[in-house]
């Protein structure tokens, strides 16, 4: 029963964190009203700006909450809890997966207010498009977990707010969710098209197109979990060294 | 499924050697301990304790060496269950109360000891709905002990259970770890507090620069040291004869007294009267185990091992 009992307390933990978890969900919904509510009837790149900024908004909040664990992981570690655990029968890997759990509470809520909010501005789909787009989403977060984890591991505790937060943004920026794009063909655009977060800020696009995604935007998040893995596993591992 | 530890295994470790980088902590060091033994790990700081603990706790890869506990490796015997440790470091947890940080680390258990009992006998149950990071150092160290204890293990490793406590906490948490080592539990723990290991310890390991350097009862490490003094009214004793008696190790004169410490205080006594029928007020004493510490790491002194800390 240890899982189950550690996994409750995980979430607990998580919820009783009002503010953090406040703010979390009501970022980029503050975001998403504050500019598109100005642009209801314009387009983006072929599609209505709502929903191309839904999708842009809710895959922020997402990938915030997806390296989340990785913080959460980094703060045990400095407080002398992770060393306490390995001495108790808890497999580590419980821990952790009880750490992705609690992500995706706060990633679900995330985009759910971002879609009533998208709708309350125009945007319709299909039931079975919006369950597509989600499904689209939890894959494409997948990298961002196992990176959170990764700096997780390696960063002390102090450079891991900066850290996060400024990959985020990088993330962001390059893979288009602040609203614009850096390039639209040439170097950089090639560069934009092989990080994990320019397919998420596509996913609304692509449901509505039909199909999902194109096989290269499976191949980009294949190819971020797969090196991503491994580091992951070395930095536990030095991590555990160290302990 | 649970399987029980081995009663009879005990803890075993051999030719454990640790270093961190080019500094040796532990260094080829053997050690026993019986099941139901109460053991002290006595040493100054950085003796290379909390090393050795790290590595019975699995905590800690040894460069070289092994160790058993009850049967099993120590990573085994910890996900058995058979094993509670009290860390120097604190686990305050953000948002969690201390009777559900007692209650989370007992879930994770096979069987372990009730959640209200344990904070009944270790203090914790008078501030058990206080958030574990807004605690006294007083508080969280009988939160740590509670965690430690819950699981209800067959060995008990505790790291300077009672570093920075004032006296009346540390003799609260000694009194409550009594009842717990009466019920059978092998318990080990390291301290600088001489009073404590004497008090508290079946037997005391006396570690110094990674290695043991004594090992046995209370009694038996103040004997293995110059620990006697014998003093006695002398006006005219001879200071070349007092100083080259047998057993004698240490000479001084104040006035008509003199003061000798003896490694072998009753070989010493006999040639002393032999060599001065005239000596008068004789007085034997034990050293106290502070003295018997001081001679057995007496070596250390310019090695820059920090005796003042390791004899407060």
């Amino acid at each position: 029963m240890s899982s189950a009992t550690h996994l409750r307390y995980e979430i607990l933990r998580v919820l009783r964190n009002r503010v953090f978890y406040g703010v979390t969900l009501a970022l980029p919904l503050a975001l998403f009203f504050g500019v598109a509510s100005g642009q209801r009837h314009a387009t983006f790149n072929g599609t209505s700006f709502p929903l191309y900024f839904m999708t842009a908004m809710a895959v922020y909040g997402s990938m915030f909450a997806a390296v989340g664990p990785g913080a959460r992981i980094g703060r045990d570690i400095a407080g002398g809890w992770t060393r306490q655990l390995r001495i108790t029968p808890l497999r580590p890997r419980t821990d952790l997966a009880a750490k992705v759990v609690c992500a995706y509470l706060i990633v679900v809520p995330t985009l759910v207010l971002l879609y009533l909010a998208g709708a309350s501005l125009g945007v319709r789909l299909a039931a079975s498009q919006w369950l597509e787009m989600t499904g689209l989403i939890l894959a494409g977060l997948v990298p961002f977990v196992i990176l959170g984890f990764v700096l997780g591991y390696l960063l002390p505790v102090d450079a891991m707010t900066p850290a996060l937060g400024g990959i985020v943004v990088l993330f962001s920026l390059f893979g288009g969710v602040y609203g614009f794009e850096l390039a639209k063909s040439g170097p950089m655009f090639d560069v934009m098209k092989a990080l994990p977060s320019y397919w998420l800020v596509q996913a609304g696009k692509s449901v509505l197109a039909g199909g999902g995604w194109p096989g290269q935007a499976w191949l980009v998040i294949a190819a971020w979990t797969v090196v991503l893995l491994p580091l992951a596993r070395r930095a536990y591992q030095r991590s555990a060294a160290r302990a | 499924m649970v399987t029980e530890a081995g009663s009879e295994g005990g803890i075993t470790l051999s030719r454990l050697s640790k270093s961190y980088g080019a500094v040796p902590a532990v260094r080829s060091l053997d050690l026993a301990i019986a099941a139901g033994e109460t053991v002290a790990l006595l040493g100054p700081n950085g003796a290379g304790k909390t090393t050795t603990i790290d590595m019975m706790l699995g905590l800690t890869r040894p460069d070289r060496g092994t160790i058993s506990v009850f049967g099993a490796p120590p990573a085994k015997a910890v996900q058995s269950g058979w094993v509670g440790g009290m860390l120097q470091t604190g686990s305050p947890l953000d948002h969690l109360r201390v009777r559900e940080l007692v209650a989370l680390t007992a879930s994770y258990y096979p069987a372990p000891l009730g959640v209200d009992d344990v904070l009944r006998l270790t203090g914790a149950d008078a501030f058990a709905g206080q958030w574990t990071n807004k605690l006294s150092g007083g508080q969280a160290q009988r939160v740590r002990f509670a965690t430690a204890l819950v699981g209800n293990p067959d060995l008990l490793v505790l790291d300077e259970p009672t570093a920075g406590i004032d006296v009346e906490g540390r003799r609260d948490f000694w009194h409550s770890m009594r009842d717990i080592a009466g019920q059978g539990k092998t318990v080990v723990f390291a301290t600088h507090y001489l009073e404590e290991a004497d008090a508290y310890a079946d037997r005391i390991v006396l570690i110094a620069r990674g290695q043991v350097i004594a090992d046995g009862p209370a009694t038996e490490i103040k004997a293995r040291a110059a620990s006697r003094t014998i003093r006695g009214t002398l006006p005219d004793g001879d200071t070349a004869v007092l100083r080259a008696l047998p057993g004698v190790v240490a000479f001084e004169r104040h006035g008509d007294s003199v003061i000798l410490s003896c490694s072998d205080a009753d070989m010493a006594l006999k040639a002393l009267l032999a060599a001065f029928p005239g000596i008068r007020d004789i007085e034997v004493r034990g050293g106290s185990l502070e003295e018997a510490f001081m001679e057995l790491t007496a070596d250390l002194v310019g090695t820059g091992a920090d005796l003042t800390e390791a004899t407060r």
